[in-house]
């Protein structure tokens, strides 16, 4: 696998707070009406999580499943299994209509660490972090791109799209710069 | 002159001392220095010059409202010009000079335009452009630019970083004031989140200057006390030198926060706007005191009263040894008070009033001030400093009874509410006429979406001045709750004056400044109420009040009463100019926030971008993506660069980087049928492992994307788009699924970046695929327009057998986490055939000698298939497709379209880009008529000319024919109308 690189070849950034690209991570967007029959088995033996409720993401492990959209989820598993975790859908959602696909390698991922993270995720994104429950995903922007994050083990977790990694970055980089802290 | 007091200064160090220089004068202040206090302490009340008749102007005021007193501060990447001096901090090394002037401050050439002001009268800018017709460009614009204007544009990168951050909360509280203190506490104590903000550096408003008390304690100590309250709720957030700029639906509220105007260069963010979603805004932002207008206004120690005692409470510094005061209300004699109290002269106080009885006036005749009612000033004397004022009676003309030597006038006309917040998202306001003034309409609030108040005022805001009920009102506004007590001084009515004296002749108006920063007078506002100005909204535009930097804070109301008097209409029928975002100015950079340099723009890369600029890349934005345009070797130029690359690749083997092509996976028990809508011909009866080029229209027929579809398995396609146009396309297909068709079964998915795609393109492509081995990439095992997936040289793969060279091609798609790992491997194994990559211009040259159109290029928005010869890709079978119908309408169907032909030089020289062809004649608007016009041109290194391929009327049925084409130079060239495949017209070469 040494010829897998991610988008920043993990890439790292300091100041207030931390911020580190990790993956590659294996990640599946599925398409899927949520009353699909044998949805919520698909995802569990894909991920070991369960069907994720509105706005929501589940955990399991290092696996995770999170709500997107009515009609869509993200699922994460290690980049290695992605195959086998579309493999499962496919069977267990054979004769239903939806679609999953592999998007690991379109995207990138980032973790932000600190005790003021979320200091930082304030300047880039129009979401009101306070009212962010344990374990509800938010789809935002980052400044100008899409983005989605959500907390977890004392940081945050952020997804961007792969091509503005280097700019996400930048913009990450800019606001946990030392000096800035908000409060 | 204006000194420094020896004792006294509440916001003063006197220890902390700070050097700064004016104009290149090195000067002194103290912490907690205002750069205004600085410079008054230090005598320097000339400080610049106005904007149209080049007057000398001082201060006025102390706060935002500032008009005059405005410099250019810093130096190098820390310029920045029209800094208010009054809302600068002092610190220690700031450096600022005056503006508007040539050549110095103390003597400015352009003062000969205050001589000629009365050939520069209100409108006299558009007068210019009338008559006589050609002395605006040649007389008047020259010498308008040259005279007018303030600071100097900066020429350096701004040094400063700025960043935006997201805020929310129940009750946002604008204004620390003794109004926004009590609003905040209230709604603390209601456990509501509440932010706070204050524009300065200092709580408690003017309630610390007047000598308010609260809860029988000096108000310093109320504030002091409710701060520290404040301080202690977690869900309190307390913001000094945060401005709210403005308020927009839905609670919105735009702050501009100076973190660190007064720390420069501490690695701090200079500002940060805050954008701030509020539940509730209360807007506690005071008022602001309103001039008088009498002649000499403007000159240099004419001062608001308020400010006067402002320099000498907070700061300790005189503005004069000798200060009148001038008035129409009682509470300016807390200035004459506070004057004497700190052993400063006060000849006299002349009130516009005819009998005066109150508190403060019985207070001031007992310190032994001289009180005289029923008059006012006929003229302000002096040069670049006042000297003495003549008094008249208020009543008369402006005879003069007595002339009094004094160094400074302090001057109020009343109190106007800062009602900017309340306004701008559309609260009423209604005309107060005890107080003369426009204060809320507290029935016909700014409303949210449910109806409710969006924006509450408290306090000065609403129009109360009296403390006991400022602090009433702010609980009230905070939802209701304890108010403490509070005393201060009563007051009598205030008289409305306009005009000082009533009777004021023209040549006493003619020296009425209205608005200082844009040099308006009374005479000004009265001469456009005679020419037919009868709008607010007209007049400020026609004599330019309240347009300058300051918005007309002190200038609107004084501004609008005439107007009113001149039209004989009551000042509430003339209303106010519209209230607009921002309250004070903000700062481009805080605006722009993060968004600069690096990070200005999302720049899109793709997994090859490293090699990409380490390999000499020249770079071009597709999109938002960077592409290589070419590859330069040494001594090359671009055009050597393209012309190498294109030969290359017809010869050998070229390499490109296709991984910004647009890939949208669209799968389902409908998608067949949802193609067969989207594209113009028929998909859904391709072949699983074959490959169809597709064209997709927009509902009124004009071509909007093309490329190629793959049909993956039964029920799922592959969809490659323009690289512009994947986003646009997913866009367009959920559109139609979500919005129309909603009840089809098809899924989309954008897997535009999931895949590096690298397109292996030449005579020898196959033999590189061949050598580094793993599946059969032969013509019969993979076909031309067929795809199939495998593995080369140990990567999993697609490969696709598509062509956009006329080359045998191979566009070959890895996940991009291996991308640029496949493209190292691609370029070793191609080493020995002579491989090279190739750039978006060599891919352009390529097509275009195959006559494939590009959109963007064949395409502008106003081009439909058919106009392109490609009817062949239009279904005639099918019932509908997008845009079908559009195509069938009269103007589009029309015979007479200029359609897609190729053009070659008869000298073989290259068309000009842009180029059109010229028809004979006129149209009806005596331009040249035109029967066609260049999409795309090119020089083509394969065939050694140049090669163009253009729409032309006629089209293809006018091959042989030549026509002339323009030069940008206006001059002619001819070319030939021909075919647009000029290379490999049968299509051999790329399906070997």
């Amino acid at each position: 696998m040494s010829k897998v690189v991610s988008a920043l070849n993990g890439a790292t950034a300091g100041g207030f707070a931390s911020v580190r690209e990790i993956g590659p991570l294996g990640m599946i967007s599925l398409r899927a009406k949520p009353d699909v029959a044998g949805l919520a088995a698909a995802i569990t033996a894909a991920t070991g999580t369960a069907l994720p409720a509105q706005r929501r993401i589940e955990m399991a492990g290092g696996n995770a499943c999170a709500w997107m959209s009515p009609d869509e989820y993200l699922l994460i598993v290690p980049y290695d299994q992605v195959a086998g975790a579309l493999a499962t859908l496919a069977d267990k959602l054979a004769g239903q209509h939806h679609l999953a696909v592999d998007v690991s390698d379109a995207r990138a991922v980032f973790r932000l660490e600190g005790d003021a993270a979320d200091q930082a995720l304030m300047k880039l994104a129009p979401a009101d972090l306070a009212a962010l429950a344990p374990g509800e995903v938010r789809r935002t922007r980052l400044a100008q791109v899409a983005g989605a994050f959500w907390a977890a083990d004392g940081g945050y977790t952020l997804v961007c799209f792969r091509s503005v990694a280097g700019y996400v970055m930048g913009l990450l980089t800019h606001s946990v710069t030392s000096g800035s802290e908000l409060f | 002159m204006s000194t420094r007091l020896s004792k006294g200064g509440r916001l003063i160090d006197r220890t902390a001392a700070c050097e700064f220089t004016f104009n290149g004068k090195r000067l002194k202040g103290y912490k907690g220095d205002t750069l205004a206090a600085a410079l008054l302490a230090n005598d320097q009340m000339l400080l610049g010059r106005s904007f149209k008749y080049h007057r000398p102007r001082g201060l006025v005021a102390s706060g935002a409202e500032e008009p005059n007193a405005l410099v250019n501060m810093g130096e190098g990447g820390r310029f920045e010009p029209n800094q208010r001096v009054t809302t600068t901090e002092l610190f220690d090394g700031l450096t600022c000079t005056s503006q508007n002037h040539w050549p110095s401050l103390e003597f400015d050439v352009g003062v000969v335009n205050n001589y000629a002001a009365r050939f520069l009268p209100a409108g006299f800018y558009y007068k210019t452009f009338i008559h006589p017709r050609f002395a605006w460009k040649h007389v008047f614009e020259p010498i308008v630019r040259q005279s007018a204007g303030l600071g100097k544009v900066p020429k350096e990168r701004d040094a400063d970083r700025y960043e935006q951050a997201y805020g929310f909360c129940d009750v946002l509280v604008v204004g620390g004031g003794i109004a926004g203190l009590q609003a905040a506490l209230t709604a603390g104590r209601a456990g509501k989140k509440v932010w706070l903000l204050e524009q300065t550096a200092h709580w408690g408003g003017r309630a610390v200057v007047d000598g308010v008390e609260i809860d029988g304690q000096p108000a310093e100590v109320w504030v002091k006390t409710a701060l520290q309250a404040l301080e202690r709720m977690e869900n309190v957030t307390l913001r000094a030198r945060c401005m709210a700029a403005g308020s927009y639906d839905h609670g919105y509220v735009l702050c501009d926060e100076k973190v660190a105007d007064h720390t420069p260069g501490d690695g701090r963010p200079r500002h940060r706007l805050w954008r701030l979603r509020a539940g509730q805004v209360i807007a506690a932002t005071g008022a602001i005191e309103r001039p008088l207008s009498f002649a000499g206004t403007d000159l240099p120690g004419v001062m608001l009263a308020a400010a006067v005692r402002d320099y000498v409470i907070n700061w300790a510094v005189a503005p004069g040894d000798r200060t009148v005061v001038v008035t129409n209300n009682d509470d300016a004699y807390r200035t004459a008070i506070a004057l004497k109290e700190a052993g400063l002269e006060v000849p006299v106080i002349l009130d516009a009033r005819a009998s005066v009885t109150g508190d403060l006036p019985a207070k001031a005749r007992a310190m032994g001030i001289r009180v005289e009612t029923g008059k006012g000033i006929a003229k302000v004397k002096g040069g670049k400093r006042v000297t003495s004022v003549a008094i008249c009676a208020q009543a008369g003309q402006g005879a003069v009874l007595e002339e009094i030597a004094c160094d400074a006038v302090a001057m109020s006309g009343g109190w106007s509410p800062v009602v900017h917040l309340w306004s701008h998202c559309g609260g009423k306001l209604k005309w107060d006429e005890a107080r003369a003034q426009f204060a809320p309409d507290k029935a016909r609030p700014p409303i949210n979406h449910d109806g409710s108040a969006m924006v509450l005022t408290a306090g000065a805001a609403s129009g109360l001045l009296r403390s006991a009920d400022v602090l009433a009102d702010a609980t009230e506004a905070a939802g209701g709750g304890a108010t403490p007590e509070a005393a201060d001084a009563s007051e009598g009515a205030m008289l409305p004056v306009w005009v000082m004296p009533q009777g004021a002749p023209v040549q006493l108006r003619a020296k009425m400044w209205l608005d200082f920063q844009n040099d308006v007078k009374v005479s000004d506002v009265q001469l456009a109420a005679r020419e037919g100005y009868t709008s607010v909204e007209h007049t400020k535009r026609y004599t330019t009040l309240g347009m300058a930097t300051d918005q007309g804070k002190l200038s609107n109301i004084n501004g609008l009463a005439i107007l009113a008097d001149s039209l004989s209409a009551p000042v509430p029928q003339v209303g106010t100019t519209t209230f607009r975002p921002p309250y004070t100015p903000v700062t481009i950079g805080a605006l722009a926030g993060e968004a600069r340099g690096e990070i200005f723009q999302p720049l899109r890369r793709t997994p090859i971008h490293d090699w990409h600029m380490a390999h000499n890349a020249y770079m071009e934005p597709v999109g938002l993506w960077q592409r290589p345009y070419c590859f330069p070797r040494a001594g090359e130029t671009h055009a050597q660069a393209v012309h190498r690359e294109v030969k290359n690749t017809r010869e050998n083997v070229g390499l490109l980087d296709a991984s910004t092509l647009g890939k949208i996976i669209v799968k389902g028990p409908d998608a067949g049928k949802f193609l067969d809508m989207l594209y113009t011909n028929v998909m859904s009866n391709l072949g699983i492992g074959k490959c169809r080029y597709g064209l997709m229209c927009n509902e009124q027929g004009f071509l909007s994307d093309d490329g190629v579809v793959a049909r993956i398995d039964e029920d799922t396609w592959l969809c490659h788009t323009t690289s512009g146009g994947a986003d646009r396309i997913h866009g367009w297909m959920e559109d139609w699924l979500q919005c129309e068709w909603w009840d089809w079964q098809v899924y989309t998915a954008n897997v535009t970046e999931q895949y590096a795609q690298i397109a292996v393109v030449g005579p020898k492509a196959r033999r590189v695929l061949e050598k580094l081995g793993g599946m059969d990439v032969s013509k019969e095992a993979l076909p031309f327009m067929q795809w199939a997936d495998g593995v080369l040289g140990g990567f999993r793969v697609r490969a696709y057998r598509i062509s956009f060279s006329g080359e045998l091609s191979y566009e070959i798609a890895v996940p991009a986490s291996e991308g640029r790992a496949f493209w190292d491997a691609l370029l070793a194994a191609g080493a020995e055939f002579g491989m090279m990559p190739y750039g978006t211009e060599g891919l352009h040259v390529l097509r275009a000698e195959k006559g494939f159109i590009m959109i963007g290029d064949e395409t502008d928005g106003t081009v439909i298939p058919q106009d392109l010869n490609l009817g062949w890709a239009i279904s005639k079978k099918k019932a509908d497709y997008l845009g079908k119908r559009g195509q069938e309408r009269p103007y589009l169907a029309n015979p007479d379209r200029w359609k897609l032909v190729g053009l070659e030089t008869l000298d073989g020289s290259v068309i000009p880009d842009g180029s059109i062809a010229p028809a004979p004649g006129l149209n009806a608007n005596g331009q040249r008529n035109t029967q066609g016009r260049v999409t795309s041109t090119y020089f083509s290194p394969t065939l050694g000319k140049g090669i163009a391929m253009g729409l032309v009327k006629g089209g293809l049925s006018r091959v042989g024919e030549v026509i002339e084409m323009t030069r940008l130079d206006g001059s002619t060239l001819q070319a030939k109308i021909v075919d647009p495949v000029f290379y490999d017209k049968e299509g051999e070469k790329q399906n070997v």
